[in-house]
């Protein structure tokens, strides 16, 4: 029986003429079917290298991911991307961005209605439908991240990674989509793997959560299992102990053991 | 496109103009105030902000011309001269005596012609090339440095090279256009091409389009704003060439037509073709800005 997703000794090296940087060394993380897994650690940790390894974007120098057993070497609708700057093409509409992925990935499989159903089903589950025939630079920051998320689940991924999905957007939309992912995450029961530099976030939406060391050189430092029960709200969060105690575990990895030298920062 | 936005601009700062001052009122009497009153203002604002500047400096330089050009002695007739002289021409574009005694529509049309094929052909092979280095790295090193220094020779120094080549005027006329107004076009779209973001190739690649998807979904849309930033300035070219060209070449043609007044020193003449070339010039500059407003939708609003 194989893990459903493992990385096994993942190391990456970027090569610059004579100078070869190491950024990630011996990582190795298995993650099971459904599992909401948060990468976390400073800027330049090599977290979103990682992601794109899996992405199949980037090749890694050492090492393999296996996803079902099977080797992940390119690209593919399987682990769709959630992008930080949410990427849509801006000549397509809202929909029109939907259905590029849908109709290339489910082109044979599914007739032409039921692609236009299973856009619109997408659309409606990030609450966009009533906004399908706008174009991106028509509707706000959450709201194109809204379809960029639509975009990937579209695609029935069977991992769906975020990278920094909601980093470029304010606190109150940032909360909202939050929530979103998390209703979104309990009805379908995706496997996720989400970068964030945000500790609450990491600690309210996942099931572990994976803790880089600094780069270059960055490996898995600790990873912390988020014991609370689902659905979780996050009013009633702030006063929750266990909460608080590993938010609390989170800051003290990031800020007190694995604080970014000074020079490294600048 | 910048003519386009600061249009836009323009007309933003005069719209929302009369609002912030009169709000009090406009809230109080707004329905009959609206249709008639304001509407008014608005447009006359318009006029004195938008139409007057022009119409103004325009007389005022007519007025020093007729000025200048009026004492006993001037080389150059004033604009009076100018229209009394050329009325035929001007009143009758449509006339047709035969050989190149033509009205001024024949001789324009004549010319938009030939703009037309070369430049269509510019089109097509630059937009291709352009796309196909673009994609290259490679191809962009090596073929850029012939083509910065091939783009500045003048329209005229590839005339006598095309006569040798197709020994017959009209071709080389047209290879004058297309020569010309390629070189823009070219290193227009393969910058747009190099200039595509990674997040869209990215998506593409996620995705799995394969290669033609990619160039009709991704690179072609990606690249229309600045493919057409190219076409504008190969237009234009285009269009000094034509004029160029046919002075030499001869036939019918606005460029033929001037060179032809010219030696018959009608030098009113001379001027009102000038004026009809600006403006068609003009006119070709805005119908591609046009086309390409519409064809990039929201790519260029990003």
């Amino acid at each position: 029986m194989h893990p459903y997703l493992k990385f096994e000794q993942i190391g990456m090296s970027f090569r610059r003429g004579q100078m070869a940087t190491e950024v990630l060394r011996d990582i190795d993380l298995v993650i099971d079917k459904g599992e909401f897994v948060s990468l976390i650690g400073h800027s330049g940790c090599g977290k979103s290298t990682l992601l794109n390894i899996l992405g199949g974007l980037l090749q890694s120098s050492t090492g393999e991911v296996f996803l079902e057993g099977k080797v992940v070497d390119e690209p593919g609708p399987d682990r769709a991307i959630v992008f930080q700057n949410h990427s849509l093409l801006p000549w397509l509409t809202v929909y029109g961005n939907v259905a590029i992925a849908v109709d290339k990935v489910f082109g044979r499989t599914k007739s032409k209605e039921e692609r236009h159903d299973w856009v619109m089903h997408n659309l409606e589950l990030v609450q966009m439908a009533q906004a399908k025939d706008k174009r991106p630079h028509e509707v706000s920051g959450g709201m194109k991240q809204r379809v960029g998320i639509a975009r990937a689940l579209a695609m029935q991924p069977k991992v769906l990674l975020m990278d920094e999905p909601f980093g470029a957007l304010d606190a109150l939309t940032r909360a909202h989509l939050q929530d979103s992912v998390m209703e979104i995450h309990a009805r379908l029961g995706n496997t996720v793997m989400m970068i964030t530099h945000d500790v609450d976030e990491a600690v309210l939406l996942s099931d572990r959560v994976v803790m880089m060391t600094n780069g270059p050189s960055a490996t898995i430092g600790e990873i912390l299992k988020i014991d609370l029960p689902r659905p979780r709200r996050r009013l009633e969060l702030a006063t929750d102990a266990e909460y608080a105690r590993c938010r609390a575990a989170v800051l003290e990895f990031l800020y007190a053991r694995h604080r970014v030298p000074a020079r490294a920062a600048a | 496109m910048p003519a386009a936005t600061a249009h836009a601009t323009t007309t933003a700062t005069v719209a929302p103009g009369p609002v912030p001052g009169a709000t009090a009122e406009i809230v109080a009497f707004r329905p009959p105030m609206r249709p008639a009153l304001q509407r008014a203002g608005e447009m006359a604002r318009h006029f004195a902000g938008v139409i007057l500047p022009p119409l103004i400096v325009i007389g005022l330089t007519l007025f020093v011309w007729q000025l200048l050009c009026s004492e006993p002695g001037a080389r150059l007739p004033p604009p009076t001269k100018v229209v009394s002289d050329a009325w035929d021409f001007i009143v009758d574009p449509f006339y047709d005596n035969g050989g190149i005694d033509k009205g001024a529509f024949w001789q324009i049309t004549k010319s938009l012609g030939r703009v037309g094929i070369g430049f269509s052909f510019a089109a097509v092979v630059g937009i291709a090339l352009g796309v196909l280095i673009g994609q290259s790295t490679w191809a962009m090193r090596g073929l850029d440095p012939i083509f910065q220094v091939l783009r500045t020779v003048p329209p005229l120094a590839w005339l006598p090279l095309s006569l040798a080549g197709f020994r017959d005027s009209h071709p080389s006329a047209l290879f004058v256009i297309f020569i010309t107004s390629i070189w823009p076009i070219i290193i227009n779209t393969s910058v747009g091409v190099r200039n595509i973001p990674q997040d869209y190739r990215n998506v593409a690649a996620v995705i799995r389009l394969s290669w033609w998807e990619v160039f009709y979904k991704i690179t072609l849309p990606a690249t229309v704003p600045y493919i057409f930033t190219g076409l504008r300035i190969g237009i234009g070219l285009s269009w000094l060439a034509i004029v160029a060209a046919e002075m030499l070449i001869g036939g019918v043609g606005i460029g033929f037509f001037i060179w032809d007044a010219w030696n018959s020193s009608r030098i009113s003449d001379i001027i009102v073709a000038l004026v009809y070339i600006g403006i068609v010039g003009f006119l070709l500059d805005k119908l591609i800005a046009t086309i390409g407003h519409f064809v990039s939708h929201g790519v260029a609003a990003q």
